[in-house]
């Protein structure tokens, strides 16, 4: 499987909900945190959501705009607030508080 | 390697079996003396100090003139203060960082981490953090590399274990990447850094202390440790002004300076004179003291005042007075200082040291002699700034700064305030001994009024009077005149003017004596000489009259005999001559 730039995986018009992940060249990691990003979306936000795949080995300046430090690091740009989420996101009751769609127990 | 080797730095490598260390001089006025050179060459170093003591300004500082002094673009990480707030900053001490970004020779990132926007959610690296800076080096081309203060992922980011292992690969990235490197970090509690980072950089290490001691605050920087090199391991004053850093590493300098033979003078000729006619050493120390009221300023401004005429630069510290307060006062005694304080020659530079601290005092001495290389330097007094300090430091540090006038070829004059009831000869600090000339002025006390004298107690080198003389201070300047020694001791003031007035008129009299005499003698003379002509008149009178007495007896007889042949001649003895007769007679008779 490769990562595509700004691949689109779904769209949907009300509440859209844009995430960006950075990660840097095709690492175990980096494709781990790809795999489970797909899934967790595809349960829980069911076409409302749109990845975009941001290789900062091709793009480094771009590490500046969202304060990327970590990778892999995903982003949620909408809705607001920011979020940052850092790592494999294998743990995906963390990913799910991250994104707000858990409330913090 | 670069240039600037020292000679230090040589014999610092020689000693090492290593091949040379490569440093990259920081351009940082006394740091790089007491590195020997500046900090390891493509090796990073760490910089560590509590919150407000320089770290920043210190790492913009070895940027900034890396690119402007050594052509070396930098780039600055910042984990704490965003480009613009770094760039207004550091513009407050003269460096225009939008202007070198602009020019392509620094890059500046702000790395903002948000713990409360960030989740963790299984493995990480920070390969970010490496991109960006790859990126950065990548885009300036850059030798140098700030991380300004890379603890702060620590607590921006969730596990410790991550981040040491990340740091670990990023300061050998570092190395391998081949750019000298500061890492800032904040002192932790009983340990160089609240991380543990001097764990990982440990080729230098470089510690920035900011203490207050009796209200004053006093940078300091010490470099605790220095792979592959010696170094300065004191503590060093540090000062931060519109300048940047400076670090003051004046206790490497050894006694090697050279000495000149040149002298010159004091500015008062009879002063010159006491000094075997020509005045001061070149370069040499001179501590005037004496206590309060005495002519300490007078005396060195006249010194002031001679150095201005021959066109040397000189700077005045005055510690007690302002610059025009100086400059109204030399005027009562025949001085002008403004005109040279106003064509540049003469700087005066007032402030009282407690402002801050004996050693920023004295770095700012330091600085400003650096900056206007003057010839001459007064400091009047010296006093107030030995009391700031305790014993120990205040004369190590006067150690320091009379060690850097010397071998700058500068004279300074150290006034020198003797407490009252203090020994007239001993000095607070014991500082005699680092002078080379000792100007003892005193003012005693008699017949209801106080005298100036002026001693030279010690002249180095210098066959000088050993005179005590009376110091006046004049509308024209100060004059010095032979004191009178007498019984009761030295005599001045009212009382030596009595004593010459006294002199004078026993002179007087004692002239008027030998006149006296010698009118006597002549009028005995005259006397005499008369009474020689009355006797001679005498004499003349009485011979006179005796001849006269004489011819009238001659006479007398003639007649007498006359009569006596004509009686003869009478009696009839009719001889044939009468001649005969009177002749016959004669023998009668």
């Amino acid at each position: 499987m490769a990562l595509a730039k700004n691949m689109k995986l779904s769209e949907t018009q009300d509440e859209q909900w844009i995430l960006r992940l950075y990660v840097a060249g095709q690492t175990p990691k980096s494709l781990t945190a790809f795999s489970n990003l797909k899934k967790i979306c595809a349960e829980h936000l069911h076409n409302k959501y749109r990845i975009d795949v941001i290789d900062l080995l091709e793009n480094p300046q771009l590490a500046r705009g969202d304060q990327i430090l970590a990778v892999p690091t995903l982003v949620r740009n909408l809705p607001e607030p920011v979020r940052k989420i850092i790592g494999d996101l294998s743990n995906t009751e963390k990913v799910l508080v991250g994104l707000d769609l858990r409330s913090r127990s | 390697m670069k240039p600037k080797t020292t000679a230090a730095t040589n014999r610092a490598l020689n000693n090492h079996e290593r091949p040379a260390l490569a440093k990259a001089p920081t351009g940082i006025s006394g740091l790089d003396e007491i590195t020997l050179g500046g900090l390891p060459r493509g090796r990073p170093t760490l910089v560590c100090g509590q919150a407000g003591c320089g770290k920043t300004l210190l790492s913009a500082e070895f940027l900034v003139r890396g690119v402007m002094q050594y052509d070396e673009p930098g780039v600055f990480i910042a984990f704490e203060e965003t480009e613009e707030d770094l760039t207004k900053n550091v513009a407050s001490l003269g460096y225009d960082l939008a202007d070198l970004i602009r020019r392509k020779k620094l890059f500046i990132d702000y790395i903002r981490i948000e713990r409360s926007e960030i989740e963790e959610t299984g493995e990480y690296d920070l390969e970010g953090l490496f991109i960006r800076l790859a990126h950065a080096i990548d885009s300036v081309g850059a030798k140098r590399v700030v991380l300004d203060t890379i603890e702060a992922i620590f607590s921006g980011l969730p596990n410790d274990n991550i981040l040491r292992a990340e740091l670990r690969r990023l300061f050998r990235w570092l190395k391998d990447k081949g750019v000298t490197a500061i890492i800032t970090a904040e002192r932790g509690d009983g340990s160089l850094t609240r991380h543990g980072l001097e764990e990982y950089v440990s080729d230098c290490v470089i510690l920035l202390d900011h203490r207050v001691k009796e209200q004053i605050s006093t940078r300091r920087l010490r470099v605790v440790k220095y792979r592959g090199s010696t170094h300065g391991t004191n503590e060093y004053p540090f000062l931060i002004d519109e300048g940047g850093i400076s670090v003051l590493p004046i206790t490497s300098l050894g006694l090697g300076h050279t000495v000149a033979a040149e002298r010159i003078s004091s500015g008062i000729p009879s002063l010159d004179e006491m000094l075997g006619g020509k005045g001061y050493y070149r370069g040499s120390s001179i501590l005037v003291s004496g206590m309060a009221g005495t002519g300490k300023t007078s005396l060195a401004a006249h010194f002031v005042q001679a150095a201005c005429r021959r066109g040397e630069r000189c700077i005045y510290f005055a510690s007690e007075e302002s610059p025009g307060q100086i400059v109204r006062n030399m005027r009562s005694v025949g001085l002008d200082l403004g005109a040279w304080s106003k064509n540049g020659l003469l700087r005066f530079e007032a402030a009282r040291p407690s402002l801050h601290g004996l050693e920023m005092h004295l770095v700012k001495i330091h600085k400003l002699i650096e900056e206007l290389k003057p010839k001459v330097v007064v400091f009047d007094p010296l006093t107030t700034f030995l009391s700031l300090g305790d014993k120990l430091e205040t004369r190590s540090m006067l150690i320091r700064l009379i060690d850097f006038l010397k071998t700058r070829h500068i004279t300074a004059i150290f006034n020198s305030l003797t407490e009252g009831g203090a020994d007239q000869e001993q000095t607070e600090m014991g500082v005699s001994s680092l002078m080379d000339t000792w100007i003892l002025l005193r003012s005693i006390e008699t017949n209801g009024e106080r005298n100036r004298l002026l001693y030279v107690l010690k002249a180095r080198g210098i066959a000088h009077s050993n005179q005590v003389r009376e110091f006046l201070l004049t509308d024209h300047g100060i004059e010095l005149v032979d004191v009178y020694l007498g019984a009761e001791g030295v005599v001045t003031g009212s009382a030596r003017m009595t004593q010459t007035a006294k002199e004078k008129a026993t002179a007087q009299s004692r002239q008027e004596n030998t006149e006296r005499a010698q009118r006597e003698l002549e009028h005995k003379r005259r006397a005499l000489e008369a009474q020689i002509t009355a006797l001679r008149t005498q004499f003349d009178a009485e011979t006179q009259e005796l001849e006269k007495e004489i011819s009238q007896q001659k006479q007398r007889e003639q007649v007498l005999k006359n009569n006596r042949t004509q009686i003869a001649k009478l009696r009839g003895s009719n001889g044939p001559s009468s001649s005969k007769g009177a002749s016959s007679a004669r023998e009668r008779e």
